[in-house]
């Protein structure tokens, strides 16, 4: 990944909002209401707040033990006749999953959504070994028949519009191109998807909590999916991250409270399914694996985002996120998650996602686990800074601003600078012709025929003995 | 009391009035006020970049020009957040800490500290479209972020709720990010476009008159679009609305 190119994300976010005038509004008009839904929701819960600080709490703790819980997860997983797998990254996590299916001789899956295996290229890996890989959660089977990756971690073609779907559908699996009626399309889709689980070898799942206590694992969705995909076929593939670890069946309860509220508003997924070891005459493999997350672990600024429970709402509430679409990230994760996470995998690749935020903040005030997520982003930029990853136009320039807000004559010089509208400029950077794209959607501020300081000089400094008088 | 008075660089360029009038309304209030003449920035803009090489010069005139001062007050949160929160690309020295914790924003000084009642002296007969930056709000607690569960206050609102005549306007999206964000609105600029421009149209539905802010930098940002966008609409800091002028 270290040598692909850099993802310029202010440009394909550009290119999302500019392409009609269609699909940004609704983008923003359905995550938004997603956020409202999760305030109704939040709103019901008398002690939210109280639930948030629990939440992080249990989450910090687990993750500060997490070597003990993981053995003690592996040792109880065992018992129920679970096989445990270990990979340190994504190429291991892959290889097992190949033996496994090589073993068996199975040429099929079906998958529901698991950011891990999605995380890990997994289907592309499978599919170059002839692998039928299908995606059962509808919004992936939209992304997979697409070719895209998923846009989003909880709706992954929420940057689709109704007619999209209509005309892929028409394309992939037969449909009527000028019916855009959601059950008409989900039903369309089922129906293809049905002789696809009867036909899969193996059923892959990921987990939304892995419980130390009993070696049991959580999965959630709103289909049912995974259920079918995990209870046909006799064999159960589940992607475990290390990070998704509880200590206890009884800290369950807080995240299954908080997860689908924060996610969609609603008071719990439809299905939440508990798996035990393997089902009577199946056989269950869990792959618990790490790729990057133990080192992200070592991180003191950034472990913390160790703790998200993937449940979007960051992504809803994000102002830049919901005008610029998930796919403007190039990553596998997006919003503001994405930009604390994704540079954990390749810092040079992600260096421009911690400037495609405002810093508003308000990603930090909902997430459910208090992952100080826009503190991250400034510390990302840091990084980013420090390490030179920013264009040369741009540091030339914060370094010109920096030198003249070191000097107050030199600040006072460049203030006054001669003529016109551009004498100085909002936050100084339109005089800086590398930073002056400002113009295109706004009209530049006037600038006052006298500072406040000249002002003051004027009328009030005549009793002032702190600093210079002189301009 | 002796009070610092700390105008921004923006305010001080492009908007003069809004450093009028909250010089104006501390002196009303009867607080003597010093303006350092040696201040620039606060470092704001390059620490927002994650450059804290270049912020550090402008952090340590920030603090040479004010470490004497009871309180430090500037008319503008985004700046203030960033002295409160962010001010640390220089050592942490007692002086350093002092002005970090003694510099307030305007609305939050006049209500926490101050505990004004009432600006008898104030009449504004518009209907007011708030906006309270989300560094004010996230970063100050000037009021509940819509996120937080709890009981909603709004101390800008309460403020201007005392003031004769004056309207508020309620807004479909009260705490929606504008979309400025210092640095961002110019590398992402088409994003920071589409958010102020979202803004500007919450206004009008809702019929405001008046767009009134304790920020003038997002209010900077969001005229520049209302006016490309051909929106009559005008735009004041707080200071002017509570001092009744400058406008
Ligand atoms: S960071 Fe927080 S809000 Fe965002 S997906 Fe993770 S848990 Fe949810």
């Amino acid at each position: 990944m270290g040598d692909e190119k850099k993802v310029d994300v202010a440009a394909n976010a550009a290119a999302f909002l500019e392409q009609d005038e269609v699909h940004e509004p609704m983008h923003d008009k359905n995550l938004w209401a997603a956020r409202m839904h999760r305030d109704a929701a939040a709103r019901a819960v008398p002690e939210w707040e109280e639930l948030r600080k629990i939440a992080s709490q249990i989450k910090e703790h687990t993750l500060t033990h997490l070597p003990d819980y993981l053995r003690e997860f592996e040792n109880n997983a065992l018992k129920r006749g679970a096989k445990v797998y270990w990979a340190r990254d994504a190429a291991e996590h892959n290889q097992h999953v190949w033996d496994i299916l090589q073993e068996k001789n199975i040429r099929a899956v079906i998958k529901s959504k698991s950011m891990l295996q999605e995380e890990c290229g997994m289907t592309a890996f499978l599919e170059k070994r002839g692998i039928t890989v299908t995606e059962s959660d509808l919004g992936e089977r939209i992304q997979q028949l697409d070719d895209q990756p998923p846009s989003h971690i909880v709706m992954p073609a929420i940057h689709k519009t109704p007619e999209d779907v209509a005309q892929l559908f028409a394309r992939s699996i037969g449909t009527d191109p000028g019916n855009t009626d959601p059950h008409y399309l989900t039903e369309a889709m089922r129906n293809d998807a049905r002789k696809r689980f009867l036909e899969a070898g193996a059923g892959m799942t990921g987990a939304n909590f892995a419980i130390a206590e009993t070696g049991s694992f959580v999965v959630c969705t709103n289909e049912g999916n995974a259920d079918i995909g995990a209870a046909v076929p006799p064999v159960h593939i589940a992607s475990i991250g290390i990070e998704k670890l509880l200590p206890k069946v009884s800290d369950l309860g807080i995240f299954i409270r908080m997860l689908s509220r924060s996610a969609l508003g609603t008071l719990a997924t439809q299905y939440t399914s508990h798996f035990s070891g393997p089902r009577r005459g199946g056989e269950l493999h869990i792959i618990l694996t790490d790729n990057g997350r133990s080192r992200r672990l070592g991180m003191p600024d950034f472990w913390t985002s160790l703790k998200c429970i993937r449940c979007g709402a960051c992504m809803n509430t994000c102002p830049v996120y919901r005008r610029s679409g998930g796919l403007a990230y190039g990553a596998t994760y997006s919003g503001p998650i994405g930009i604390i996470l994704d540079p954990t995998f390749d810092e040079s690749r992600y260096s421009e996602l911690p400037y495609h935020s405002s810093l508003c903040g308000s990603c930090t005030e909902v997430c459910p686990v208090k992952i100080d997520i826009s503190d991250q982003i400034l510390k990302w930029r840091k990084v980013m800074a420090a390490k030179k990853y920013l264009p040369v136009s741009r540091r030339l320039a914060f370094g010109a601003a920096g030198r003249i807000f070191e000097h107050p004559q030199l600040f006072r010089s460049a203030e006054s600078m001669a003529s016109g509208a551009l004498r100085f400029t909002p936050h100084f950077l339109l005089y800086n012709k590398v930073l002056n794209p400002w113009g295109r959607h706004r009209e530049l501020p006037h600038f006052a025929g006298q500072t406040f300081r000249e002002w003051y000089l004027q009328y009030r400094a005549k009793n002032n003995d702190h600093g210079e008088q002189h301009t | 009391m002796k009070v610092g008075l700390f105008i921004p660089c923006y305010v001080d360029a492009i908007y003069p009035e809004a450093g009028i009038a909250t010089l104006e309304l501390l002196e009303r209030l009867g607080l003597e006020v010093v303006y350092p003449l040696n201040q620039t920035c606060c470092g704001q803009p390059m620490a927002n970049e994650g450059d804290q090489q270049h912020s550090a010069a402008a952090e340590q005139l920030f603090v040479d020009n004010f470490r004497e001062f009871e309180y430090i007050i500037g008319p503008a949160g985004s700046c203030v957040k960033h002295v409160r929160h962010h001010l640390d690309a220089i050592p942490q020295d007692p002086d350093v800490l002092h002005v970090r914790q003694r510099t307030y924003e305007l609305v939050e000084f006049l209500h926490d500290i101050l505990q004004v009642e009432s600006f008898p002296w104030a009449y504004f007969r518009y209907k007011v479209g708030l906006h309270n930056s989300c560094s004010s709000i996230r970063g100050l607690n000037i009021a509940l972020p819509s996120e937080i569960m709890g009981t909603p206050f709004n101390k800008t609102a309460r403020l201007l709720q005392m003031v004769e005549g004056l309207e508020l306007v309620p807004m479909d999206r009260p705490d929606e990010c504008c979309g400025f964000g210092g640095t961002f609105c110019v590398t992402d600029e088409a994003v920071s476009a589409s958010m102020g421009l979202d803004k500007v149209h919450d206004y009008v539905r809702n019929d405001a008159e008046f767009i009134v802010s304790p920020d003038m930098s997002c209010l900077m940002h969001q005229q520049g679009i209302a006016r490309k966008a051909g929106i009559r609409m005008k735009f004041l800091h707080v200071a002017q609305v509570l001092n009744g002028g400058p406008f």
